[in-house]
């Protein structure tokens, strides 16, 4: 995807173990280009802080390179890496002012008075906080504190951020704001930004590019869509947005389709992205909202006969659980632009979803 | 039912009888005594020669206990109303100052039985009948020093004695040897003393070896800090010094010259219970064949005159009164520190603090 | 929405609301009280009562009006110039008499004997020849006694005496004390200790904070940094102390620093000295058995302290660019001052208070106010003076705890 000149941030067979038995990431290989958004997504104690925390200087890999336009990096100490970072609980210095937490890392650089103050002044405007600058941070709300931890992450013009989990300890609502917030900061300094966090949502919303983390190893790298539309192993379909499973074995393949043989709902047209072949076992992903209830017979390549279990009403949709291949956990989405479905509980349906909305991948 | 009452009640009639015991018989009461004396070697060779005997003799019952010399605790029993002591041994100063404050018996010697003018400073003493002489000395171990001090001079002669000196953490006795060291004649000493100018030379003589005193404060301290090595020769009441020798194989040493001859005197507190009991062990305990009885033990010599005679002679050149010793001796005047004691005490307090 | 509803309803009929919120907190701070009664009980009866009256023994003297009382109310009418008249004179002859024949002689020169030395005596044999006297020119006669009586500032002190309180004790705890004419002048120079006392103190316990911070602040630092199974291990072994009585570890010292102690011997056996050192009875065993002892108390205040600051801020001025030793001093450092300034003050005041540490390890040049309190106590069985120094001590502790509090601020304060 990038060549190897490119990368403004690359890790090169990265290995880290703190037992010296079980490696928390497993040879890692990343190209991260400049300005880029790239976020890594994973659960708790997938690897993806313990790379942030290497790229920041305060773990050592136990194994590989890191480098950073282009020089290796896995010795410099923390302080003279000149990475900007933003912590989940803010870390703003609890003795110091907004002011004085900005002028830091200025006056370790051993700026002037003058420079410092334009600075400060320009970092506190770009997070709408400019009165701000005499408070101290407890006397600040979440939101506040999380906005002058990130104009302290770029007041002195980093050109990587780090953040891990900035927006955790918010509410919903601030931290969709945040997300947009800090997205458009991004895309108006164009500084490269790495961003950890376990929400997919946020990691969809903001990033340019996801490195999905599980067991320590990046299990895909790709673009929101990519990832959500083309998911390459059964972990990311179902680590990315929701996800009907249905597990069965690959009877035949031909050419782009293949034919799994599903305990309990006979055979299903899938595509064939991740299988091993004939004979062997499967994962089949399809996404809710690509599943049509009480389809024209004929009209898509499976339909099967479901039961009801339960009808939830969402405002803009529908959501149906139904029992599929003696499943009771078979949800279906259906949009609120034609009415609501006229099913109610325990009614026998028809469900019908196309061959490429369905995709054959390794077994879970 | 009825004969675990019985029972019960026969137990209540028993303890109530028992309880009203100690009411009922009066007289009883009278038949013990509390001594008190400094505790040590000394205490233990008075409960020896004469404590134990008398008990034998007549059944009385006698607790002791110890106390370091303080008149202020006999006075807060006495002022508090509340003595449990009957029998004191106490200095024959504290003796002169408590008799003055009448906070002690004075003693009846027709009912002592004894003739008062036998009694080596009983003209003094009206509320104390003499006990004991006892010399403040100063001692030294052979083994450290094997070539002594010869005269109380070399206590402040830190050139040809170097290192550390033990002395009492109190005025007495150390302000005397300070000016005999200092050239007064021993007999003038309580003359110059008596003027403002003797006690500031006494005091300017004491500063010259301040920094190296470690000051002791009860009689086992002295022998103690030789023991240890802490000094290289301290003050000690001789009593101390014999036992350490006799009983502890030390090679200590005592250095007569200017030692203080101080007399122990048998004190009753006013308000003790058992007065009468108190003057029948006196009378027991200083005549002259049981007052030599803790020469025994303790290198103290009775005052009751009559008393030598039945003293060891094998124990005679250890006790102060040996005609050898009493060449250099100071008797210490009571009166002096009678009338003073509390100004200089005080001063040495602050002296010390300095 | 519910809150601006509730308003309404309350304005509407206001006075009854406020009664039931009234009568329903009342309940409850009634139940809070009956809480806090036995402790409060028990503070009132074994602290607050004890104390004040110490700290009124300080203040109040009655001796000579009780037991001198024809002297005293006879000396309410002299203008203290000249000696008083025959009629004094015979009040005081009376009043002897009284107390010879009531043996309270000795009370009454033990009196005046702390303000005038050396008429402790004088005062009882007066007392014992007054009670065979029989004359109608008093004033001669008890001249003629003692002189004593002839003596302008004895009759100062009695006049002083004829009220209840008197400032001698105070006075002569700051060094000061009344002169002839009652006027207040400097104590004699070799007497006067106190100021020196004070000083002492607060120059040793200031020593023993400082060192306990020294010592205690890198220990404190390892304790909150090591993971908790070398936490622990370490812990117990700050926290040993505590389990042992202050005397045995006190006297534990005098066995190690003794001149032919432990140390002095490994000292002297690696021939680091040729000479014994002199570690103990002298200032350098006070403050180090001191030290010892006070050592939990500074660091434990900061350990927990040091315990709640979150890793992560050293971290984010790492990545700010500061060095580590930086970023220790400007983020880490400053973040402990509650905590250090409690454990500071707590032993700064456990040390004005220390006694029985001083009188084992110390020399005589070493012994604090406590040891004075407990000196005019024990052995001088004078209260006033004992009370007095307390008083003083008190006083000071609380203005120090009171400067402290407006320098640092005790909100600002962590015990942990």
């Amino acid at each position: 995807m990038l060549g190897t000149q490119a990368a403004f941030v690359k890790f090169s067979e990265v290995q880290k173990t703190y037992d010296g038995e079980t490696l928390v990431v497993k040879n890692l290989n990343l190209d991260i280009a400049q300005g880029e958004f790239l976020t890594m997504l994973g659960p708790s104690g997938s690897g993806k802080t313990t790379t942030l925390m290497m790229l920041a200087g305060f773990e050592m890999p136990t194994q590989g390179w890191i480098l950073l336009e282009g020089r290796a990096i896995e010795t410099t100490p923390p302080h003279k890496r000149n990475i900007g970072m933003v912590f989940q609980n803010y870390a703003l210095f609890p003795h110091m002012t907004v002011e004085e937490n900005l002028a830091f890392p200025l006056k370790v650089r051993k700026l002037g008075r003058a420079e410092i103050e334009i600075k400060i002044r320009r970092a506190l405007d770009m997070v709408r906080l400019g009165t701000y600058a005499k408070r101290r941070p407890a006397q600040l709300s979440g939101g506040q504190q999380q906005r002058v931890a990130l104009a302290r992450a770029l007041v002195f013009d980093p050109k990587l951020v780090l953040m891990d989990e900035p927006l955790g300890a918010l509410d919903k609502q601030l931290r969709e704001q945040m997300q947009l917030e800090i997205k458009h900061i991004h895309e108006d300094l164009g500084v490269t930004v790495i961003y950890v966090t376990h929400d997919q949502s946020e990691a969809l919303t903001m990033s340019d590019r996801i490195a999905v983390f599980n067991d320590g190893v990046i299990q895909q790298l790709a673009t929101p869509a990519e990832l959500y539309e083309r998911p390459q192993n059964a972990f990311v379909a179902q680590f990315i947005g929701e996800n009907n499973q249905l597990t069965g074995k690959v009877i035949a393949m031909d050419g782009g389709v293949c034919t799994v043989d599903v305990p309990g709902l006979g055979n299903v047209q899938a595509l064939p992205i991740n299988v091993e072949g004939v004979d062997r076992p499967t994962t089949l992903s399809l996404r809710p909202e690509r599943v049509k209830l009480n389809p024209v017979p004929g009209s898509y390549s499976n339909i099967v006969s479901a039961h009801v279990k339960e009808l939830i009403y969402l405002g803009d949709h529908v959501r149906i659980r139904a029992s599929v291949a003696q499943q009771d956990d078979f949800v279906v989405k259906l949009p609120n632009s034609e009415g609501v479905a006229q099913v109610g509980p325990g009614e026998l349906i028809r469900l019908g979803w196309k061959t490429e909305d369905c995709r054959a991948l390794d077994r879970l | 039912m009825s004969k675990a009452l019985r029972i019960t009640g026969a137990w209540s009639v028993m303890a109530l009888v028992a309880g009203a015991l100690p009411l009922a018989q009066p007289v009883l009461a009278s038949d013990q005594l509390t001594i008190t004396s400094f505790g040590g070697a000394g205490q233990m060779a008075t409960r020896k020669g004469q404590i134990e005997p008398f008990a034998k003799k007549t059944g009385i019952k006698i607790t002791e206990d110890e106390y370091g010399g303080e008149v202020s605790k006999i006075r807060a029993m006495v002022e508090s109303k509340s003595v449990s002591w009957d029998l004191v041994v106490a200095d024959a100063t504290a003796a002169s100052q408590m008799c003055a404050e009448g906070i002690i018996e004075r003693i009846d010697w027709n009912k002592l039985g004894l003739d008062r003018a036998k009694f080596v400073g009983a003209d003094q003493q009206d509320c104390g009948v003499p006990e004991n002489l006892y010399a403040t000395v100063l001692a030294y171990d052979k083994d450290t020093l094997p070539t002594g001090p010869t005269t109380i001079a070399d206590l402040f002669d830190l050139r040809r004695f170097p290192g550390k000196r033990g002395l009492y953490k109190r005025p007495f006795g150390n302000i005397e040897w300070a000016l005999i060291a200092d050239g007064v004649p021993i007999k003038d000493v309580y003359k110059v003393l008596r003027t403002p100018a003797g006690i500031e030379r006494a005091f300017n003589k004491l500063d010259t070896i301040k920094k190296n005193v470690v000051w002791w404060e009860t009689g086992a301290q002295a022998p103690q800090l030789l023991a240890d090595r802490q000094v290289v020769m301290t003050s000690a009441w001789n009593g101390r010094i014999y036992d350490a020798v006799k009983n502890s194989g030390k090679h200590f040493q005592i250095m007569w010259h200017a030692q203080e001859l101080g007399l122990n005197v048998w004190v009753m507190p006013k308000g003790g219970q058992h007065l009468d009991t108190a003057y029948k062990f006196l009378t027991f305990a200083v005549s002259p064949a049981q007052q030599a009885e803790p020469t025994r033990y303790m290198a103290y010599g009775p005052a009751n005159k009559e008393a030598n005679a039945h003293v060891d002679p094998a124990i005679l050149p250890d006790l102060p009164s040996a005609p050898d010793h009493m060449a250099g001796a100071l008797l210490v005047d009571t009166s002096f520190w009678a009338e003073n004691g509390d100004e200089l005490r005080q001063r040495f307090t602050a002296w010390l603090v300095k | 929405m519910a809150t601006m509803a509730a308003q309404i309803t309350g304005s509407a009929d206001r006075v009854p609301l406020r009664l039931k919120l009234q009568r329903v907190e009342r309940r409850r701070k009634l139940k809070a009280f009956l809480l806090v009664l036995p402790l409060l009980l028990f503070i009132l009866t074994t602290f607050v009562l004890p104390i004040g009256r110490m700290i009124f023994n300080a203040v109040h003297e009655d001796t000579l009006l009780r037991l001198m009382p024809r002297t005293m109310s006879e000396l309410r009418g002299w203008d203290g110039k000249d000696l008083p008249d025959e009629g004094v004179y015979a009040a005081l002859a009376a009043d002897l008499k009284q107390s010879w024949a009531d043996k309270t002689a000795a009370e009454i020169g033990k009196r005046m004997n702390y303000e005038l030395p050396g008429t402790r005596s004088k005062v009882t044999s007066s007392a014992r020849k007054v009670s065979t006297l029989s004359t109608d020119t008093y004033k001669d006669a008890l001249i003629e006694i003692d002189p004593l009586w002839a003596r302008h500032e004895v009759w100062s002190l009695l006049k002083r005496g004829s009220s209840a309180y008197t400032a001698y004790y105070l006075l002569r705890s700051v060094d000061l004390q009344y002169g002839p004419d009652s006027q207040i002048v400097a104590s004699p120079p070799e007497n006067a200790i106190f100021r020196h006392i004070f000083l002492l103190t607060l120059g040793i316990s200031i020593s023993v904070t400082f060192a306990t911070l020294v010592l205690g602040f890198p220990v404190a630092y390892l304790l909150a940094s090591l993971p908790a199974k070398y936490s622990n291990l370490l812990m117990i072994m700050v926290v040993l102390p505590f389990w042992t009585s202050v005397l045995v570890r006190t006297t534990a010292w005098v066995v190690l620093l003794q001149q032919h102690g432990l140390v002095n011997e490994a000292l002297m056996a690696l021939h680091i000295l040729s000479q014994p050192a002199e570690l103990i009875f002298n200032r350098v065993g006070t403050i180090v058995a001191m030290t010892h002892i006070q050592l939990p108390f500074t660091l434990l205040p900061i350990y927990s302290v040091m315990k709640t600051i979150s890793p992560t801020y050293v971290r984010a001025a790492r990545s700010l660019g500061a060095g580590p030793f930086y970023a220790f001093w400007k983020i880490y450092f400053p973040q402990t001052l509650p905590g250090m300034a409690a454990g500071c003050l707590l032993t700064f005041i456990l040390c004005l208070g220390y006694y029985i540490t001083p009188a084992l390890v110390g020399g005589p040049q070493d012994q604090m106010v406590s040891y004075f309190v407990a000196h005019y106590t024990n052995e001088e069985l004078n209260w006033g003076m004992a009370s007095a120094l307390g008083a003083i001590l008190l006083t000071a502790t609380l203005i120090l705890y009171y400067v402290f509090n407006k320098l640092v601020g005790t909100d600002r304060m962590k015990l942990g």
